[in-house]
C-alpha cells in the first residue's frame, strides 16, 4: 500500500505492506539508518522516534497508523531546543560508547525535557526506564540529561 | 621494537599481500592529480590540507580504540585532536596483526592499546620525521631545529601548515626507529580533556554500523535455525512464506544447518521466516536441561580434579582451626550486544567478495570467505564497520555468523548482495555463551585467623578446547581461561591447591567480557571476604596481609587501598553496607567498593560504586573511566538477574523481557580513580567487570545473606 509519511518536515511517499513497522520503513525503504533495530518488541528503546512530539517505539508502530502525523527522527532532533541541548551535553560528557542505543536514548531524553525541563533523578529514572544500554552508559546519560537541562536554562 | 614504518617498505609489503591500500597516490608514490591524501605508512595518511587520518587496526565497539590510537598518532606528529580523523584498516594481518595474537588481526583480551602503544607512536613519529625532513629540504633549515605544533611546522620563520610538505614527504624514507616524544612532552596522552572522536556521529544518527549497510539491490536473508544446537534441516515447506509480499525464496544452506529466507526487506524476511515450516533432524541435537548441566558441574566439584593446576604443598586441611567452605554456580550467559549480529556480503568486479562487518577478528572471516568462495586471500575484502557492542560475541573461532552469510550468498547467483540479519531472538538463542562453571572452595584458617590452606576446585566447559586457539591457550590439558585469576593470583596464599575438571559442553561457549575472570574473581574475592569475617578481621586489612612484595602484589594493594580510601571504606552512611573486591585481569588492577541499601529480603539497591584502576599509562583517562563504568554495569547487571537456561536443549530465553538488561535505576553513581603510572598501558575494556559482582556479593553478605548461586535472584536476593 502507498503511504505518505511526514518525516522531519518532509513528505515521503512510500510503499509498505499493511502492518509494516515504521522502523523498517525508515530503515529499509528510506535508508534513514539513525533509528536502530534492537529488539523488535519495544523493550530496549533503540528505535525511538517522535510522533507529534511524543516518543514512540517505531518497531511496534505500524507505519500506516502514523501517516499524516509529524514524525521526527534522530536525524532532525537537533533542530529542536531540547535536541540541541541534549546533543551538546552528550558530546561534552562523552556519553556514548558503542553508541547503538544512543539515538533512542536521545529521542527519549528529548521527550523528557520537552515535558519536564528540570527533571529530578527519579523523574529521569522513570522516563528512561525503557531505554536499555548494554554498555551501561547510564550514569553519563543521567548526567547528560541534567547538563542539557542546565544548557536549556541558558 | 622494530617496525617497518618506511613507506616504500610498506608499499612493497602491501603489494606482496595483494592489498589495495594506497589512496590518492600514483604508482610512483606522488600525489595523484586531484588526489588529496597520501599514505605515509600503514597507520598514517595525511592530506595536502594537513588533515591526518589514523588507520585503526582494531574494531570500535565503544571501548575507544578509534580515539585512543588516533591520540597516539596525533601526539607524535604534533597535531590537535581536531586535526585528525580515523578510518578502519582493511583485513591484512601482515600489516595489521594484533601483536599479542601473532599473525591474527583482531581485537580481544583487552589488548588494543597494550599491543598498539609502541606501534602507533612509532608510526606517528615516522610520519613526523619525513614531514620534517621534507620541510628541512624546502627551507634549508636543519630538521633537528624544526617542530610540528598544532599542525604547523615551526622553526623556520613563519609557521607553515604541515600539509605543504606532504607531497615531498612521500618521496622520503622514514627512519626505521624514529625518535619518540618523551612523557614530559606529551600534550594529548594522559590528557583528561580529550574527547572521543566518535561522539558526534553517535549522537546525531550518522554513525554507520554494519546493520546500516544498504547496498543497491541487496536482499535480506534471515535464517531458520534448529531449535537445539546440533540439529539439521530435514526438509521445509515454504508455501505459506510465498504469500508474504517481498519474499524471494527459501533455500537450505549447503551445510544443512539452517534454511535461508531471502526477501526484499527485513520485515518481509521476518514474516516469511515465521511462515516457513521446517522439518528438523534432531538425532544429534543437544537435549539436556540446564539443571542437568548444573548437576554435572556440581558433581564434578566433589570428585577428584581432572587436572591439578596448582599444588602448593597444602597444609592438611584437618590441621586448620576452622574450615570455611562455599560452593558457587555461574550460569550460561548471553552477550546480548545492542546491535543484533549481522553482516553483508557482495561480489566484487574482480571476481572476489567484500564483507561489510563489525569485524572483531577479521582474519577469521577473511580465511573463511576465501575457503567458501575458493578465492585467494587477496580477492576477499573486509570493510570493518562500527560495532554496536560485542562483549566478545563478534569474535568466534568459527566466524559463525559470517560463515552463515557466506553460505547464504554462495548458493545465490551472486548478482545481488546479501545482508544477513539476526533478530534479537536469534541473537539471544544463538549460542556461544559464557560457559557455565562451578567452584567449590575450602579455606583453612589457623587459630590466629591466618590462611593455612586453600583448596579451590573448578568445573565447567572449556572455551578454548576444540578451537583454533587450543594450541595457544591449552597446556597439559588445562585451558588457562578456565582457571585464570586463581592459580596465577597475585595473592600469596599458603597451601593453595587449584583443581580443574572439564565438563561436557551443552552448547557452544565463548569468551564473554573478561573471560575466565567472570567467575574466578567472584569465587576468589567472596572467599577472601568470608575468610576475613571468619577470622574477625577487616576485609581490606586481611587482603593486604596476602599482598607481598611482588610488583603485581604492590599494584594490587595500591588499588585496594585507593578504592577503600576514596570509597570511605568502613564508614558507610547509615542504612548502607559496603563490599569490596580487587582483581588483576588483562594486566590491569581494579578494586571496587559497592555500597548498597536494603537487605536481601527487603530489596537491595546499589547506591554507589567507587573504583580504583591501575592500567599503566592512562592514554585517554576519560575513556578509561567510561570503560570502568561500563564494565561495572555489565558485571552487576548479569549477576543480579540474568541467565541462559535450556529445557531439552532448547534455550528458554527469547528477548530482553526474559533476559532483562541492567536499567538506569538499578545503579547509582560510579566514581573511578586512576592510579598514576609510568608502566606500559594494559587492558581496560574488561578489567572493570570481574570485581563488580563479588563486591556486590560481599556487600550483601554484610546484610546477612551469603550468595552462592548466580544470578542472585535465584539465591534469595531481592532487588529494589
Amino acid at each position: 500500500m502507498s503511504l505518505v509519511l511526514k518525516l522531519n518536515g518532509v513528505e515521503h511517499t512510500v510503499d509498505a505492506e499493511p502492518g509494516t513497522p515504521l522502523l523498517w520503513v525508515l530503515r529499509d525503504e528510506l535508508q534513514m539508518t539513525g533509528t536502530k533495530f534492537g529488539c523488535g518488541v519495544a523493550s530496549c528503546g533503540a528505535c525511538t522516534v517522535h510522533v507529534d512530539g511524543f516518543p514512540m517505539r517505531s518497531c511496534i508502530t505500524a507505519a500506516e497508523d502514523v501517516a499524516g502525523a509529524e514524525i521526527t527522527t534522530i536525524e532532525a532532533i537537533g533542530a529542536t531546543k531540547e535536541g540541541a541541548a541534549i546533543q551538546q551535553a552528550w558530546e561534552e560528557l562523552d556519553v556514548v560508547q558503542c553508541g547503538y542505543c544512543q539515538s533512542g536514548q536521545i529521542m527519549s531524553a528529548v521527550g523528557l525535557l520537552t515535558e519536564n525541563p528540570k527533571p529530578s533523578v527519579g523523574d529521569i529514572h522513570d522516563y528512561m526506564d525503557g531505554n536499555a544500554c548494554r554498555c551501561a552508559t547510564y550514569q553519563r546519560i543521567r548526567a547528560g540529561i541534567q547538563r542539557a537541562s542546565e544548557i536549556m536554562e541558558g | 621494537m622494530t617496525l617497518n614504518t618506511s613507506r616504500r617498505g610498506f608499499l612493497k609489503g602491501a603489494a606482496a599481500a595483494g592489498a589495495v591500500l594506497v589512496v590518492g597516490l600514483k604508482p610512483n608514490g606522488a600525489l595523484a592529480a586531484g588526489g588529496s591524501t597520501a599514505q605515509i605508512n600503514p597507520f598514517v595518511k595525511i592530506g595536502a590540507d594537513g588533515r591526518v587520518i589514523a588507520i585503526i587496526k582494531h574494531f570500535e565497539k565503544g571501548q575507544g580504540p578509534a580515539t585512543g590510537l588516533s591520540t597516539l598518532i596525533a601526539e607524535e606528529i604534533g597535531v590537535t585532536m581536531d586535526q585528525i580523523d580515523y578510518e578502519f584498516a582493511p583485513s591484512n594481518p601482515e600489516l595489521y596483526a594484533n601483536l599479542a595474537f601473532g599473525q591474527i588481526q583482531g581485537t580481544g583480551g583487552s589488548t588494543a592499546m597494550a599491543n598498539s602503544f609502541m606501534q602507533y607512536r612509532t608510526a606517528g613519529a615516522a610520519a613526523r620525521a619525513v614531514i620534517l625532513d621534507a620541510a628541512a629540504q624546502a627551507t634549508g633549515v636543519d630538521a633537528g631545529t624544526l617542530d610540528i605544533v598544532d599542525g604547523m611546522v615551526t622553526g623556520a620563520g613563519t609557521p607553515m601548515p604541515l600539509g605543504d610538505f606532504v607531497a615531498a614527504a612521500t618521496e622520503l624514507e622514514a627512519p626505521a626507529e624514529p625518535t619518540l616524544k618523551t612523557p614530559d612532552q606529551w600534550r594529548l596522552i594522559g590528557n583528561p580533556d580529550i574527547r572521543r572522536l566518535d561522539s558526534k556521529i553517535k549522537g546525531d544518527g550518522t554513525a554507520m554500523y554494519a546493520m546500516d549497510v544498504y547496498l543497491p539491490n541487496q536482499m535480506i536473508a534471515m535464517l531458520a535455525r534448529p531449535p537445539q544446537q546440533g540439529g539439521l534441516v530435514a526438509g521445509f515447506d515454504d508455501s505459506a512464506a510465498r504469500e508474504v509480499k517481498g519474499f524471494i525464496r527459501a533455500a537450505t544452506l549447503p551445510n544443512n544447518a539452517a534454511v535461508a529466507v531471502y526477501a526484499e526487506n527485513t520485515w518481509a524476511a521476518m514474516q516469511a521466516r515465521e511462515a516457513l515450516s521446517v522439518e528438523w533432524d534432531l538425532s544429534n541435537a543437544e537435549t539436556r536441561d540446564s539443571t542437568q548441566i548444573k548437576a554435572e558441574i556440581m558433581a564434578a566439584l566433589d570428585a577428584d580434579a581432572e587436572y591439578n593446576v596448582l599444588k602448593n604443598d597444602p597444609a592438611p586441611m584437618d590441621q586448620a582451626a576452622q574450615v570455611i567452605e562455599q560452593t558457587f554456580y555461574f550460569p550460561l550467559l548471553a552477550h546480548a550486544a545492542m546491535e543484533p549480529l549481522n553482516c553483508t556480503i557482495e561480489a566484487n568486479e574482480d571476481g572476489g567478495v567484500t564483507l561489510h562487518d563489525g569485524a572483531q577478528m577479521p582474519t577469521g572471516p577473511h580465511m573463511a570467505m576465501a575457503q567458501i568462495f575458493d578465492l585467494p586471500m587477496d580477492k576477499v575484502r573486509i570493510n570493518t564497520m562500527l560495532a554496536g557492542g560485542s562483549f566478545g560475541r563478534r569474535a568466534t573461532p568459527t566466524a559463525d555468523y559470517q560463515v552463515e552469510a557466506a553460505l547464504a550468498f554462495v548458493i545465490t547467483d551472486r548478482t545481488r548482495p546479501v545482508k544477513l540479519v539476526w533478530s534479537r531472538e536469534d541473537d539471544m538463542r544463538g549460542g556461544y555463551y559464557r560457559p557455565a562453571f562451578g567452584h567449590k572452595v575450602r579455606v583453612g584458617l589457623s587459630d590466629t585467623g591466618d590462611i593455612v590452606a586453600w583448596d579451590h576446585r573448578i568445573a565447567g566447559q572449556s572455551i578454548m578446547k576444540g578451537t583454533a586457539f587450543e594450541a595457544f591457550a591449552v597446556h597439559d590439558g588445562v585451558d588457562h581461561s578456565s582457571v585464570e585469576g586463581t592459580a596465577d593470583t597475585p595473592y600469596t596464599i599458603p597451601g593453595m591447591h587449584v583443581g580443574l575438571t572439564d565438563t561436557k559442553k551443552a552448547t557452544s561457549t565463548l569468551w564473554w567480557r573478561s573471560v575466565g575472570h567472570t567467575h574466578t574473581a567472584h569465587a576468589m574475592e567472596v572467599m577472601m571476604d568470608m575468610a576475613a569475617r571468619a577470622a574477625g578481621r577487616d576485609p581490606v586489612e586481611f587482603r593486604l596481609a596476602y599482598l607481598g612484595d611482588s610488583t603485581d602484589a604492590k599494584r594490587k594493594a595500591g588499588v585496594l587501598k585507593l578504592a577503600a580510601e576514596k570509597g570511605n571504606w568502613g564508614n558507610a552512611p547509615a542504612g548502607r553496607t559496603q563490599g569490596i573486591a580487587v582483581h588483576k585481569s588483562f594486566g590491569s588492577f581494579v578494586a571496587e567498593v559497592v555500597e548498597v541499601s536494603g537487605t536481601a529480603d527487603t530489596g537491595i539497591q546499589i547506591e554507589k560504586v567507587t573504583c580504583a584502576v591501575d592500567c599503566g599509562i592512562a592514554v585517554n583517562p576519560d575513556v578509561i573511566k567510561a570503560q570502568i563504568e561500563g564494565g561495572v554495569g555489565y558485571g552487576l547487571g548479569h549477576v543480579m538477574r540474568d541467565e541462559i537456561t535450556l529445557t531439552g536443549g532448547v534455550v528458554d530465553q527469547y528477548n530482553f523481557p526474559d533476559y532483562e538488561p541492567l536499567r538506569m535505576r538499578d545503579i547509582g553513581a560510579i566514581e573511578t580513580h586512576i592510579v598514576a603510572s609510568a608502566e606500559p598501558p594494559t587492558g581496560i575494556g574488561e578489567p572493570g567487570t570481574p570485581p563488580a559482582a563479588p563486591a556486590l556479593a560481599n556487600a550483601i553478605a554484610q546484610t546477612g545473606t551469603i550468595v552462592g548461586v548466580l544470578p542472585m535472584i535465584n539465591d534469595g536476593v531481592e532487588f529494589a
